[in-house]
């Protein structure tokens, strides 16, 4: 078991004729994620890498039985894809975009609340299922199958934390990236929810920043809910309040949402407390 | 992308939110003239894109032309947080009976827009939330119904405000979301809105933040942007396309991805000793280019307090052999003999440091993971390596 996807996922790529939509799909296929198609509008009828593209996600749909959308267009037409993909009926929705303008985001978010549809992300490294399938960046290599949910609002500090602990030893059952925008579709205590429930993972690695309360609400959760371990780490420590450190959603504003109150209530919740991330390997133990 | 107080009652002028009719002088004689058309006492107000001017003493009444300019000479070209005064906006002072706070932002966890109010206006909303959370009252809007009248009327009695104001009230909340919305701003505020002696609203002080993802579709607002408030090299990052934050430690920072960039930052501060710092949080994107790590080479080596530069680059996107040739373009462009760390991993990263090693430069010293670099990075700043 794992969370989200697995060998059985039927990914479709919105953006797949595009420079990195190209790269990435065949990153994927070559890791044996089951990419059946991909959707540019005004390409249907091409192929890349060996996939058949459609103008439309709804086309796709009825072509190929695709279930995931991985979604990796530019901000200004990204809300548009994700209408696109509920539309569709996709259940499971990875948006990877960077810089999709807040107020889409409001509208995108109150239509999917009112669908069936799951979106992860904006602007998030999409989610790895080591051994079975990859939809988005992280590399390919630093996975590796095992019994440690990993979730997190950053990329590289994934690929980063991921590579520690597969070279120690500590496979992963899934690892999702959730994103560091301010409104994403799915939140840390949604997916430690998935975790706490999927019968492979037996320990959760959860890595957040500054900025918003996602972590505190996370911490409620683990204290009330979780009867898994957990392994966190926070990043924005040295981070001055009123600054934006490059995420979107990475600001401490009037005083809330700093690292020390993130790292105190989860602490408080009962999780372990990685002060480098390259030790969280060693709290796993 | 902030705007300036006298940006933003502009534009909320033109969504029919009352405002002072003031105007803008960048030297004294403008702002005596200013204060003679439209007549004394007028409140001179400095215009920066940084809270806490009041008490910095950059708002003041004047009860004469002349005061005007005596004041606008001390207020243009004062230094208010770091930020230098280059204009000052003109008001009538106003008689005010009381003082409310309005504002809207977007809420994270509802993931829709937020009005919030106050009426305890003219301080900051976060002092009051910390003070007294529960004199803030809040109405969370349908982005696809938007702010229904019995919402505004929600906040004015939650406020306890007069009946007989509810209806001018009403309108300014509504024209307020209608601008936030427009405008694709992140907060857009009313601080305070006043009451007059002669019982009519008007916005006194306003505030907006536009976001900056959507200053594509906002040209109007994009081309308002004072960029002689922020550093030189903040500015130059953003034309490179790079996220740039100066701080001020010792070592210049250079990452791909804003959370690993952070924790670059915070190895540094943790292995630092207490007297070393990062001097930067620099993240160069996704898929960075030679050139792009060139420009945040200039732009990291522009900082005289920099004493060691640390490179962490773990490739997704982002490939280490490109990055290590921009790093080499970089030193061609920019000779320095700081100390510089280097680690690479991820993508591509051996090519990378390969290349590095090829071009056998005495002050590059390499790390193999991210404590590794950080420390090495830290003796090179104390001079140890």
């Amino acid at each position: 078991m794992s969370i989200l996807i697995d060998s059985s996922s039927r990914v479709l790529v919105q953006g797949m004729t595009g420079r990195e939509g190209k790269f990435h799909s065949g990153q994927m296929i070559e890791y044996g994620t089951a990419v059946v198609g991909g959707v540019t509008p005004g390409k249907g009828g091409e192929w890349v890498h060996g996939k058949p593209i459609f103008d439309t996600v709804k086309g796709c749909v009825e072509a190929t039985g695709a279930n995931v959308s991985m979604i990796l267009v530019p901000g200004p037409f990204a809300a548009d894809a994700i209408y696109e993909a509920i539309d569709a009926g996709i259940p499971l929705i990875i948006c990877l975009t960077e810089g999709i303008p807040i107020r889409d985001m409001m509208n995108v978010y109150e239509y999917l609340k009112n669908s069936s549809s799951r979106l992860i992300g904006p602007n998030c490294p999409g989610v790895l299922t080591p051994g079975q399938a990859k939809v988005g960046f992280m590399p390919n290599y630093v996975g590796k199958p095992g019994n440690v949910g990993v979730v997190s609002k950053s990329g590289t500090l994934t690929y980063e934390t991921v590579a520690a602990m597969s070279a120690a030893g500590y496979g992963q059952s899934t690892c999702v990236g959730i994103g560091g925008d301010p409104i994403i579709g799915t939140t840390f205590v949604e997916v430690l929810e998935m975790f706490e429930e999927d019968a492979q993972t037996e320990k959760v690695v959860l890595m957040g920043e500054i900025g918003g309360r996602a972590e505190i609400d996370a911490a409620e959760f683990i204290k009330a809910r979780m009867t898994k371990p957990v392994v966190a780490f926070i990043a924005g420590r040295s981070a001055p309040e009123g600054t934006r450190m490059g995420h979107a959603g990475a600001i401490v504003e009037g005083g809330q949402g700093t690292a020390q109150e993130k790292i105190d209530a989860l602490r408080a919740a009962g999780a372990r407390i990685a002060e480098n991330p390259e030790t969280i390997p060693d709290l796993l133990g | 992308m902030n705007l300036h107080e006298y940006q933003t009652k502009r534009r909320f002028a033109q969504y029919g939110i009352p405002v002072a009719s003031g105007q803008t002088a960048t030297t004294p004689e403008e702002a005596r003239i200013i204060a003679g058309e439209i007549g004394v006492p007028v409140v001179v107000k400095a215009q920066v894109l940084v809270g806490g001017r009041g008490k910095a003493g950059g708002v003041k009444l004047a009860k004469s032309p002349e005061e005007a300019y005596a004041i606008a000479g001390k207020i243009l070209g004062m230094d208010i947080k770091g930020h230098t005064v280059g204009i000052v906006l003109i008001d009538p002072a106003s008689s005010i009976n009381s003082e409310i706070y309005l504002g809207i932002t977007n809420d994270r966890t509802t993931g829709k827009p937020v009005m919030m109010a106050s009426s305890e206006g003219g301080v900051e909303i976060e002092e009051v939330a910390r003070v007294n959370p529960s004199a803030i009252i809040r109405e969370w809007i349908s982005p696809s119904l938007g702010l229904r009248e019995y919402q505004a009327r929600n906040i004015a009695s939650g406020i306890n405000l007069p009946r007989e104001h509810w209806a001018a009230f009403t309108k300014i909340a509504r024209n307020l979301y209608r601008c936030y919305v427009e405008s694709d701003a992140v907060l857009a505020e009313i601080n305070p809105l006043v009451i007059t002696g002669e019982n009519e609203l008007f916005a006194l002080d306003g505030k907006m933040v536009i976001d900056d993802n959507a200053l594509y579709r906002q040209p109007e607002l994009a081309a308002q942007r004072d960029t002689s408030a922020e550093p030189l090299v903040e500015t130059q990052a953003r034309d490179a396309g790079l996220t740039y934050v100066k701080l001020n430690g010792q070592i210049g920072c250079m990452v791909n991805g804003a959370g690993l960039a952070m924790t670059t930052m915070d190895m540094i501060k943790l292995y630092g000793g207490g007297d070393i710092f990062p001097a930067n949080f620099l993240d160069i994107g996704g898929g960075a280019q030679a050139d792009r790590v060139a420009a945040a080479l200039r732009i990291i080596l522009s900082d005289p307090d920099v004493k060691a530069v640390l490179f962490n680059i773990f490739g997704g996107i982002t490939r280490g052999d490109e990055v290590a040739r921009g790093i080499l373009q970089a030193l061609k462009e920019v000779p320095t003999d700081k100390p510089m760390v280097i680690r690479l991993a991820g993508t591509n990263s051996e090519e990378g440091r390969a290349i590095i090693d090829d071009a056998n430069i005495p002050n590059i010293t390499a790390a193999s993971t991210l404590t590794d670099g950080a420390k090495k990075a830290i003796a090179a700043a104390r001079g140890e390596a």
